[in-house]
């Protein structure tokens, strides 16, 4: 039984188609990498798997809890000087655990400390989100996904602003949790060479699906002809 | 001019009741205000609380056209500018108000509606000017001290219970809500206990002084402090220290001038005053602090 599946699924807004078509699935343990040109409809495939937005027709099927999934948005530029304590940040990944609690439980901080070793970044718990580097900055967020997540994590561009060798380390980080920790992994990237060296299928977008099906049969210059051609047509 | 310490004011048997009644109520709006100040400030909310105190103001003028009673009008300004609150943040939410020049608009205009509203009901520029800018604690009722203490004290119980969700709303909206976490509620319940807390405060205060009350403490501790609850409490601690440091200097120091007499000053624009002093003073320390420090590092380097 698949994890997610969006069968023929319409996206838009106030009644604007901005994807049609939309066919995929997810299983337990792939690596899904989601490609496509700014517009093509990515972040509105993301709203609708979030459950911000509900489709305008067609079909989403989620057999995970409510609320489970591990998702590490882009970055706000008012949290650049957000007075945050690395520790308070990645606890915050327990809230929608429990509805009717205020408080923490002390699961939810044994959860929070597993993580952020798991993210190596124990020794930075005391620490001020603001004063972390790029690439300490999305391990902190996704140990904070990590607590959300409970067999899926969704990635929203991870690399967006961080240089080369950083971007690598957390493609690595990000691989190691897909293949050691059995973590189901949703990655929406730009960065058409590094990301999808690691994920087990393709999802190409452009106000369709382009393609869909594994790495080993993305025929990449057939897609990108085909999304020429989209572009074209959305025009 | 002459400056007089008249210590009487704190011994004499009848004002100190005023005074107490002044301090408790006072002290819990200032602790309020700084509190609710943090998710404001960081959310960029600021001036979301700007406008609610100006429509305080308007909404003392409705509610002396109305001719409603002094025991009523906290109830009738309160309805009035929590509906305010509301409106505002679901006017902003759903992108028709774009920025803060049209809350500047908004709450300018209402300044003027209820100073007109003020000349036709023909009152006098004195209760205009303590509607602004806070009385003199003479002038203070203690007619609303259990309500605005209740309010107050509901108001501080809401924060502290919700504190994990106000952090998470504030921090990063876009994954709180993908938790499951009802990130419009909050944001109204942030704007309706400021609402409640500028209502409670604005008779001493003033309608335009109560909103610096959210302003200061918080970046001030935020200069200070790194964690958000440090940052929480710390803005806190602020606000109440100054809070007392305005209302003992509005209560004691008077000062006498040959031609007008004897002046006291109001406790709102004392406390503001505190609170700026508060600021430039941690400012200036900071500013000195890395001064201080690259002139090091640049000696050891040389």
């Amino acid at each position: 039984m698949s994890l997610i599946s969006f069968e023929n699924v319409t996206l838009g807004y106030e009644g604007k188609p901005v994807i049609e078509g939309l066919d995929f699935f997810v299983n337990k343990g792939d690596y899904l990498c989601v490609l496509g040109q700014n517009g093509s409809g990515k972040s509105t495939m993301m709203k609708a798997l979030l459950g911000f937005i509900s489709p305008m027709s067609g079909k989403i099927v989620k057999n995970i809890r409510q609320n489970a999934i591990g998702y590490l948005p882009q970055q706000q530029p008012s949290q650049a000087d957000f007075p945050a304590g690395v520790r308070e940040v990645v606890l915050s990944g327990c809230q929608g655990k429990h509805r009717f609690s205020p408080f923490y439980t002390k699961e939810d901080r044994a959860l929070a400390d597993k993580n952020m070793e798991l993210m190596n970044i124990s020794h930075l718990a005391e620490c001020s989100f603001k004063e972390l580097s790029g690439g300490q900055k999305q391990r902190a967020l996704l140990a904070r996904a990590l607590c959300a997540a409970e067999d899926l994590i969704l990635l929203d561009e991870p690399a967006a602003g961080l240089d080369p060798k950083v971007t690598d380390e957390l493609y690595d980080l990000v691989n190691w949790l897909n293949r050691e920790q059995g973590m189901t992994v949703i990655m929406i990237s730009h960065d058409l060479n590094r990301s999808m060296q690691d994920a087990t299928h393709i999802l190409h977008l452009g106000h369709t699906v382009l393609y869909f099906g594994t790495r080993a049969l993305y025929d990449r210059e057939q897609v990108l002809q085909k999304e020429r051609e989209q572009s074209a047509k959305w025009k | 001019m002459e400056i007089i310490i008249n210590l009487n004011t704190l011994f004499s048997e009848n004002l100190r009741q005023v005074l107490l009644q002044a301090f408790v109520v006072g002290l819990l709006t200032a602790i309020c205000a700084a509190i609710l100040g943090v998710p404001l400030v960081l959310k960029r909310y600021s001036m979301i609380g700007d406008g609610l105190s100006h429509m305080g103001f308007s909404a003392l003028a409705i509610a002396a056209v109305l001719g409603v009673s002094q025991e009523n009008t906290m109830y009738v300004t309160m309805i009035l500018v929590v509906a305010a609150a509301i409106i505002l943040l679901l006017l902003s939410e759903s992108g028709k108000i774009k920025g803060d020049a049209a809350i500047a608009m908004l709450s300018t205009g209402a300044v003027a509606a209820g100073y007109i509203i003020y000349c036709l009901a023909g009152i006098g520029a004195g209760d205009v000017c303590s509607s602004l800018f806070g009385s003199a604690i003479l002038a203070l009722d203690g007619g609303d001290v259990t309500l605005s203490v209740v309010l107050a004290v509901g108001v501080i119980l809401v924060f502290v219970l919700l504190f994990s969700k106000i952090f998470a709303v504030t921090f990063d909206t876009a994954f709180a809500r993908s938790a499951g976490t009802h990130v419009s509620f909050y944001n109204i319940l942030i704007a309706v206990l400021t609402a409640v807390t500028i209502v409670v405060g604005m008779k001493m205060i003033g309608s335009i002084m109560i909103s610096a009350l959210t302003v200061f403490p918080p970046l001030t501790a935020m200069r200070v402090c790194k964690r958000f609850k440090s940052v929480i409490i710390l803005s806190a601690v602020i606000s109440a220290v100054c809070f007392i440091l305005g209302l003992l200097f509005a209560a004691v120091v008077e000062f006498e001038f040959s031609r007008i007499g004897v002046v006291s000053l109001p406790v709102g624009p004392c406390v503001v005053a505190f609170n700026a002093l508060a600021f430039l003073l941690t400012a200036g320390i900071q500013k000195t602090a890395h001064a201080l420090m690259r002139k090091r590092v640049t000696a050891k380097a040389n």
